[in-house]
């Protein structure tokens, strides 16, 4: 951590936040005081500089405009690379997780993403709209990832960054692999919100903002009541 | 009226009859579905001849529509879908169970607002608000106020009655004109009803740049979109006119929301030549609008159904409820949206310290939202469990649109 409290950067909530993304912010800072770690959660607008030194970056989802908007003014901001470079913890939702990447499309204009991952996307036959679930890169030892997805896009992975999870229901990136994560960088095409679905995840985000390697367990017991009937309906639907 | 049309006409109402006799619904959408299939153009048809009304938006559109229809009543009867039936075919069954009428205020699907201006040629069309609502299968927010602008710049006879409070609104409703080709944009009169929700106009549709925002006022920092002045204001308990005369409000309709689709109403009803003066106290017998904001007594509790469809609405919601225990239901199922994320929209806080119970196909979702919130609640299987659950009194039951319906079932169809 880069200083007394974890620092917790909520990125263009004006422009990117289009369905609950507020939520990840909630859940990381909720599950980091109850672990007695003082927080600092700060939202900054598309209008204000990216502090650089903070420990979390969360960059969440958005129609074709503000995304478009959004990656041209990080660009020019230039903070979220200075943390990154730093060793900051990003996570990337939907439009959030594609701007990430090297390049993406919005309005039908290929646009330059960060390049902060090797990834590269644009649009798919039809959206990917409906719950989303897989097993995740057992390198990460995480449970298996829900959500729900609603985007237009495909992502392709390059060498340099692994799927976050391997489909088993839904589409994420191509239908086969979901979300991409490199270094203490990852994103996904989850929503619900993510962390809120997979609070196991947002714990991996905090292990890697401490540098801790253990997390007192939590009482989780709606999260997991509420992982276990997302579980039921995907089978249901599929049967 | 042509032949087809007439048949079509009569089999709509017969259907309609019949699926109210059957119990298969309030027969709003299934007449009105056949005649179609029989004529097409039966809601031109049957529009012929009337001074209609449209009203469209994410929030608010039945309310208003109800309020309109009472405050157009003055000059005569008035044909509504008041069922919240809002596409085509329920704006059909409509028309044709109301047989001929000099008047009639449609509350239109915002999808459907460009569909229903081409066959119905209304003389007005009032546009509230647009907010994120069901992403997961509507159109993106900007999209659905660049469609709007579409339609009207195909319709620039129409007068507008437009809400000056929502940036998106305001561009929508203010189409560049054609003058080369003799096409004037749209007369609009301007209202402000306020807008809680803020969240999805923060940049600007016309050029991108941020909105600001400071006492009422919103202006783009990139182009001259800025909020025009209203000719229709709410204050205090009533309403400002465009000559600067106060109107007194007496709804029994809560929150201040209500106030607003009240002005609204007022403004739509003067577009048709009526007087404030004569439409204001009208309002005030509007009770509730397809259940909501009913109340109903049972075993000892007086429950009030309050509907709360996304974001925006659940913070009206928020604002209307009594201080008193709360049911909150939330479903996921087709008409509601099928991704809950928007939950975390929602500041759930003002909730704190009352007696807050969850239900639903969705309640595990919203418990780890309420979690997070800390906001204290106990789940409970079904309506009767809750009612069981809470002392005598008033118990507000916040529902989305199906979680709405089936608790609205279990009281009987209150409406």
């Amino acid at each position: 951590m880069s200083s007394e409290s974890l620092r917790i950067v909520w990125i263009y909530p004006d422009l990117l936040s289009t369905y609950g993304d507020r939520g990840n912010a909630l859940i990381l800072a909720r599950r980091a005081r109850q672990r007695g770690m003082p927080v600092e959660v700060l939202e900054v607008r598309s209008d204000q500089q990216l502090p650089a030194t903070a420990d979390i970056y969360l960059v969440g989802g958005g129609e074709d405009g503000p995304q478009a908007l959004g990656a041209q003014r990080l660009l020019a901001d230039g903070g979220l690379h200075r943390a990154v470079a730093q060793g900051s913890v990003v996570f990337g939702v939907c439009a959030g997780y594609q701007l990430l990447g090297t390049s993406f499309f919005a309005k039908g204009v290929q646009c330059r993403g960060l390049e902060l991952l090797d990834l590269q996307s644009d649009r798919g036959e039809s959206r990917a709209v409906g719950e989303l679930a897989g097993e995740i890169d057992p390198r990460l030892g995480l449970p298996p990832l829900t959500g729900f997805e609603n985007h237009g896009g495909r992502t392709h992975l390059g060498p340099e960054v692994s799927p976050l999870a391997r489909v088993t229901a839904g589409v994420g990136n191509n239908g086969a692999t979901e979300g991409a994560w490199r270094g203490k960088l990852l994103g996904t095409y989850s929503h619900g919100p993510a962390l809120a679905r997979n609070p196991a995840l947002a714990d991996l985000l905090l292990r890697w903002a401490t540098g801790a390697h253990q997390l007192p367990p939590l009482d989780d017991t709606w999260s997991d009541r509420l992982r276990n009937e997302r579980r039921s309906a995907v089978a249901a639907a599929r049967a | 009226m042509p032949l087809r049309a007439k048949v079509a006409s009569s089999v709509s109402r017969t259907a309609a009859a019949l699926s109210r006799a059957a119990g298969r619904g309030d027969g709003s959408v299934i007449g009105g579905w056949i005649g179609l299939k029989i004529d097409p153009d039966l809601l031109a048809h049957l529009s012929a001849g009337r001074a209609i009304a449209l009203v469209s938006g994410t929030n608010g559109k039945t309310t208003t529509t109800r309020l309109t229809s009472a405050a157009v009543g003055v000059l005569g009867r008035v044909a509504t879908n008041s069922f919240g039936a809002n596409m085509p075919s329920g704006h059909t069954s409509a028309l044709a169970k109301a047989g001929s009428t000099p008047y009639a205020v449609l509350e239109v699907d915002e999808h459907y607002l460009a569909q229903v201006l081409e066959a119905t040629e209304p003389h007005v069309v009032a546009l509230l608000n647009l907010s994120r609502d069901q992403l997961d299968r509507a159109k993106e927010v900007a999209m659905m106020a660049q469609l709007w602008r579409a339609a009207l710049v195909r319709h620039t006879n129409v007068r507008v009655v437009a809400n000056a409070d929502d940036p998106l609104v305001v561009w929508a409703a203010t189409p560049p004109g054609d003058p080369a080709r003799g096409i004037n944009p749209p007369h609009v009169t301007w209202f402000s009803a306020g807008q809680r929700w803020h969240d999805d106009s923060w940049v600007c549709p016309e050029c991108g740049s941020t909105i600001q925002r400071s006492g009422g006022q919103w202006w783009c920092t990139g182009c001259p979109l800025r909020r025009p002045e209203p000719q229709w204001v709410v204050e205090d308990e009533g309403v400002l006119d465009p000559t600067g005369a106060w109107h007194k409000v007496s709804l029994q309709l809560p929150g201040k929301v209500n106030l607003g689709n009240a002005a609204t109403a007022l403004a739509v009803a003067a577009e048709f030549g009526v007087r404030p003066v004569d439409a204001v106290s009208r309002l005030g017998i509007v009770t509730s609008v397809a259940g909501r904001y009913a109340q109903v007594d049972k075993d000892g509790r007086n429950i009030r159904l309050l509907l709360a469809k996304n974001p925006a609405s659940w913070l009206e919601a928020f604002d209307m409820a009594d201080d008193a225990p709360t049911l909150l239901s939330i479903n996921a199922r087709d008409p509601d949206g099928l991704d809950t994320s928007w939950l975390y929209d929602v500041d759930f806080s003002p909730l704190r310290g009352r007696q807050v119970l969850i239900t639903g196909d969705r309640a595990f979702d919203l418990a780890v939202r309420l979690d997070v919130n800390d906001v204290p609640f106990q789940h409970v299987r079904t309506f009767g469990d809750a009612l069981r659950s809470v002392p005598p009194g008033r118990l507000e039951v916040i529902a989305n649109y199906t979680a709405f319906q089936d608790i609205r079932a279990e009281l009987d169809r209150v409406i």
